[in-house]
């Protein structure tokens, strides 16, 4: 690539990376370049390699060949030690922060300011921070505790970390996936400030609508090597589509008009307590009928998680009732909820999906285990077992090599294929699905949503509950939006726009104006 | 995906040998772990003087060198045996059964009520005695049980806790002589209990002047089959393995993790209440104090060396029998103590629990999550 990015000389220089795992190549002979002042995002599938990469230039893996340079120096990094001396800063999706501790403490971790031996200086620390606050336009309180935070505001604390350990090379690894649509805007034009001042910035995602926004340069990477490059001028969502999974990809789904039934979920007045005891969900009314898509939109932690519980019977509610059906399932046992014919997609599927180191053939029988004809009395049938594994398998293009091998050897995708398979195979009334595809493949998405809308078809009531709103856009009839643990609006899908929406998740109230921000005028 | 992306880098070198090592060794770690020991034993006997060669001769032949050695071996195995069950059925379940040796004692008290009190013909007595052992077992190993189901208690606090109890309340039941309980009068150091009817001792061959093999071997096989049938054909086995490897999916599952966790204590007391009942009814006859000296501990041992594999609990089973058989004619040969098997023992339970080491040593690849899950579950559970 001989392309000058808008900033100038090249800063960070990957040469044919190679890197091996034991039956896998992760990356594969992939070369990258970063111009100063620019912002490269990096596409690809979960699998692809892209975190592979990354922690290979922050020197937490070793690559096996090829070799990387920083402004022009060669980078031995065996230790992210040497890549945070060299100016490379990384913030993880999962953020490295100590809760309990100041917003100042957390970003001098490692690096305190220091009067005299050993005694912390809170003041000049502050004044620090506040000065690379205002610098960046990164908004931020150095006394405030992490946890009083909320999460946009900790994502800026690992930014303004990165910045003050003098980090001019920003990898941000999937930094939208916690935020609301205003919060992401708001990241984006952080990072565009960023990039003004010159600083350059990798940014990895698998939104194609944020790639086309916010970089100069998309390189694409798939099963470990770099596909192609392109700009946002050049590609459109379609076509990054198209390079991530390498094939084309159906991104709207084909949804016919509904014909809603009976009414099959009746949530009235539902209150729930978290594990902290504090209510999560206060007062929620919802209903959903027969053959109809509801979404339930929010950022996460706005309740959905314990609300999915308290439906399926994992958490006992505070008070209101939930009726399923006909019959009253207030706080009843999840097999006797399960028995009425209702199937969880969970929103963990490691933790609650699937039994990780059994085979897929008793993950396919997970809760099912005990009927006929899995099992006679007591005694489990192994061959019934092992063919309705293969059954699912083939229908729902589970890619594995054989239904005995342990289930954490699937991909992320191939896993939830396993988890769909399993839950849209039962007699089906209810079908309550909690971020289905989140963290999956292209391909996979595509596959578990038509599958979602054929069920709805068939008359399955069906309650989606995502944290990512085109999701919700593109597979709901009607759309609740959540927000601290009540519904504050429930329309039509359609009646809103994507922005009004987004406000409504951020506890905004209509009559405020919708502005539609400028970042995000979409292609 | 991650799994297979985390691992380290494989060796190179040529398909083959190399190949079949990297899948079969790890199954090989205990076999592994059980060499060293003995080779760091070796130092140790020769580095303090003695005559190691001569030693683990004594060992052999003293364990499994004659028939009458391979008799005594196999009567002392018999407990562990059963009783590795227990802690290994627990291990499947997600549970630390540190609480064997009181399930022993426990099922042993009512193995002599049963004995003592009732007048049977041995047909319908010696099935009395088992299941009297396996109930008082399961009685006392359901106290932790339900204490976690309930509370969240930890297990391992729990049944070390009901450990002390049992042992002394054995120990004043049997001492006790205004009135005595189960004290024998007859006994001028009210040491043991009273002997159980001759219809309830367990037959078997009298092989030496001090060894009977008795039934108890037979029962212990018959144990492992069952175990092992009923962990992996039925679907009582498949919800103690899911609660046991994962029981937020047990959960959602539809199982009932409370109720497994109890079902899981209950049986593991049940193995080791009729472990008791074998050594009561096949090799003594009566209880005493002090009877178990550490079995239940053994036991842990046993069951962690076979990583909780009912078929590999048979092995590990035979190997401590013989190691403790064995080490009277080693003390003989090499003039050693009899201690010197305690630090074998000991070493070998190092080696197992730090596989790292043996891994390491013998260039064998890490443990898959599968296996990983059985040791670290155990604590983490609480």
């Amino acid at each position: 690539m001989t392309q000058q990015g808008r900033g100038g000389p090249v800063v960070l220089e990957a040469r044919a990376i190679t890197k091996r795992f034991p039956g896998v190549v992760a990356n594969d002979n992939v070369s990258l370049r970063l111009h100063q002042g620019e912002i490269l995002a990096l596409l690809g599938e979960n699998g692809a390699g892209k975190s592979t990469l990354m922690n290979i230039l922050y020197g937490l893996y070793q690559q096996d060949e090829g070799a990387i340079f920083v402004k022009g120096k060669p980078l031995r990094a065996s230790s992210p030690h040497e890549s945070i001396q060299r100016g490379i800063g990384m913030v993880h999706q999962h953020f490295q922060l100590v809760p309990v501790m100041s917003v100042a403490e957390n970003v001098t971790l490692g690096n305190e300011v220091t009067r005299g031996p050993g005694w912390l200086d809170r003041r000049r620390a502050g004044e620090q921070i506040r000065a690379l606050s205002r610098q960046y336009g990164l908004e931020v309180d150095p006394d405030a505790l992490i946890a009083d935070l909320d999460v946009g505001a900790q994502q800026r604390v690992e930014i303004i970390k990165a910045l003050y350990r003098n980090a001019d090379i920003l990898i941000l690894d999937e930094p939208t996936a916690v935020l609301t649509p205003q919060e992401a805007d708001d990241l984006m034009q952080m990072m565009r400030a960023l990039t003004r001042q010159g600083k350059s910035i990798i940014f990895i995602t698998h939104k194609l609508r944020e790639v086309l926004a916010v970089a100069d340069r998309i390189m694409v990477l798939r099963a470990g090597r770099v596909v192609g490059e392109t700009t946002p001028a050049e590609a459109t969502e379609a076509s990054l589509a198209a390079m991530m999974v390498g094939r084309s990809v159906m991104l709207q789904v084909e949804r016919g008009e509904m014909h809603p039934g009976a009414v099959v979920l009746e949530v009235t007045n539902l209150h729930v307590r978290d594990d902290r005891q504090l209510l999560a969900v206060r007062g929620v009314d919802l209903q959903v009928r027969a053959g109809e898509i509801l979404g339930i939109a929010g950022v996460q932690g706005n309740g959905q998680t314990e609300l999915v519980q308290a439906l399926t019977g994992l958490r006992a509610p505070e008070s209101g009732s939930v009726r399923i059906a006909g019959h009253d399932v207030t706080g009843a046992a999840p097999r006797q909820i399960s028995e009425l014919g209702v199937a969880h997609i969970p929103e963990d599927r490691q933790r609650d999906g699937l039994v990780s180191s059994y085979p897929l053939t008793d993950n396919a029988v997970l809760e099912l285990y005990y009927l006929p004809p899995f099992a006679r009395g007591l005694v489990r049938d192994d061959a019934a077992v092992r063919d309705h594994a293969e059954r699912l398998v083939q229908e729902f293009d589970v890619r594995t090599p054989a239904v005995t091998v342990p289930a954490s050897s699937l991909s992320g995708g191939n896993q939830q294929k396993l988890i769909v398979a399993r839950e849209f195979t039962r007699e089906l009334r209810l079908l309550i699905a909690a971020q289905p595809t989140r963290g999956i493949d292209v391909g996979s998405i595509e596959f578990i949503h038509n599958q979602i809308v054929k069920k709805r078809d068939e008359g399955v009531a069906v309650l989606l509950v995502s944290a990512e709103l085109d999701e919700i856009l593109s597979l709901s009839d009607r759309i609740a939006v959540i927000y601290h643990g009540a519904i504050v609006a429930t329309v039509n899908n359609g009646d809103l726009s994507r922005e009004q929406l987004g406000l409504l998740m951020a506890g905004a109230s209509l009559d405020e104006t919708p502005a539609v921000s400028p970042t995000l005028a979409r292609s | 995906m991650a799994q297979a992306v985390e691992g380290p880098a494989p060796s190179p070198g040529p398909a083959g040998f190399r190949e079949y090592y990297a899948r079969y060794a790890p199954y090989l770690v205990p076999v592994f772990a059980v060499f060293t020991a003995l080779v760091v034993g070796a130092l140790m006997i020769g580095l303090t003087g003695g005559d190691w060669l001569a030693a683990y001769i004594g060992l052999w032949e003293g364990s499994f060198g004659t028939p009458v050695a391979i008799a005594n071996t196999v009567v002392r195995a018999t407990p562990f045996i059963i009783a590795g069950l227990a802690v290994a059925v627990a291990f499947k379940s997600g549970l630390f059964n540190i609480g064997a040796e009181g399930q022993l004692y426990a099922g042993s008290v009512c193995v002599v009520l049963v004995g003592t009190l009732l007048q049977l013909p041995p047909v319908f007595h010696i099935p009395v005695g088992i299941i009297a052992g396996a109930i008082g077992g399961a009685a006392w190993a359901s106290i932790a049980g339900f204490l976690k189901a309930r509370t969240g208690a930890h297990e391992v606090i729990n049944t070390i806790m009901l450990n002390y109890i049992a042992i002394r309340l054995t120990d004043w039941l049997i001492k006790s002589k205004t009135p005595y309980l189960l004290g024998d009068p007859a006994d001028p150091s009210s040491a043991r209990t009273m002997y159980i009817a001759e219809t309830m001792r367990l037959p078997g061959f009298r092989v030496s002047d001090t060894i009977v093999l008795h039934l108890g071997i037979l029962i212990a096989f018959g144990l492992v089959f069952l175990v092992a049938w009923l962990l992996n054909r039925t679907t009582i086995g498949f919800e103690l393995r899911t609660v046991g490897s994962n029981p937020s999916a047990a959960r959602y599952a539809g199982m009932s993790v409370p109720r497994t966790i109890v079902l899981a204590m209950a049986c593991a007391g049940a193995l080791a209440g009729i472990g008791g009942a074998g050594e009561v009814m096949g090799v003594r006859y009566a209880l005493s104090t002090d009877f178990f000296s550490g079995l239940g501990f053994d036991a842990i041992a046993v069951a962690l060396l076979a990583r909780a594999n009912p078929i590999g609990i048979i092995f590990s089973g035979l190997l401590w029998g013989g190691l403790l058989t064995g080490a009277r004619l080693m003390q003989v040969r090499a003039g050693l103590s009899i201690d010197v098997i305690k630090i074998v023992q000991a070493l070998i339970i190092m080696f197992v629990a730090a596989d790292q080491i043996v891994r390491f040593i013998y260039r064998i690849p890490q443990r898959s999550s599968a296996e990983e899950t059985m040791i670290s579950r155990g604590w983490g559970g609480g």
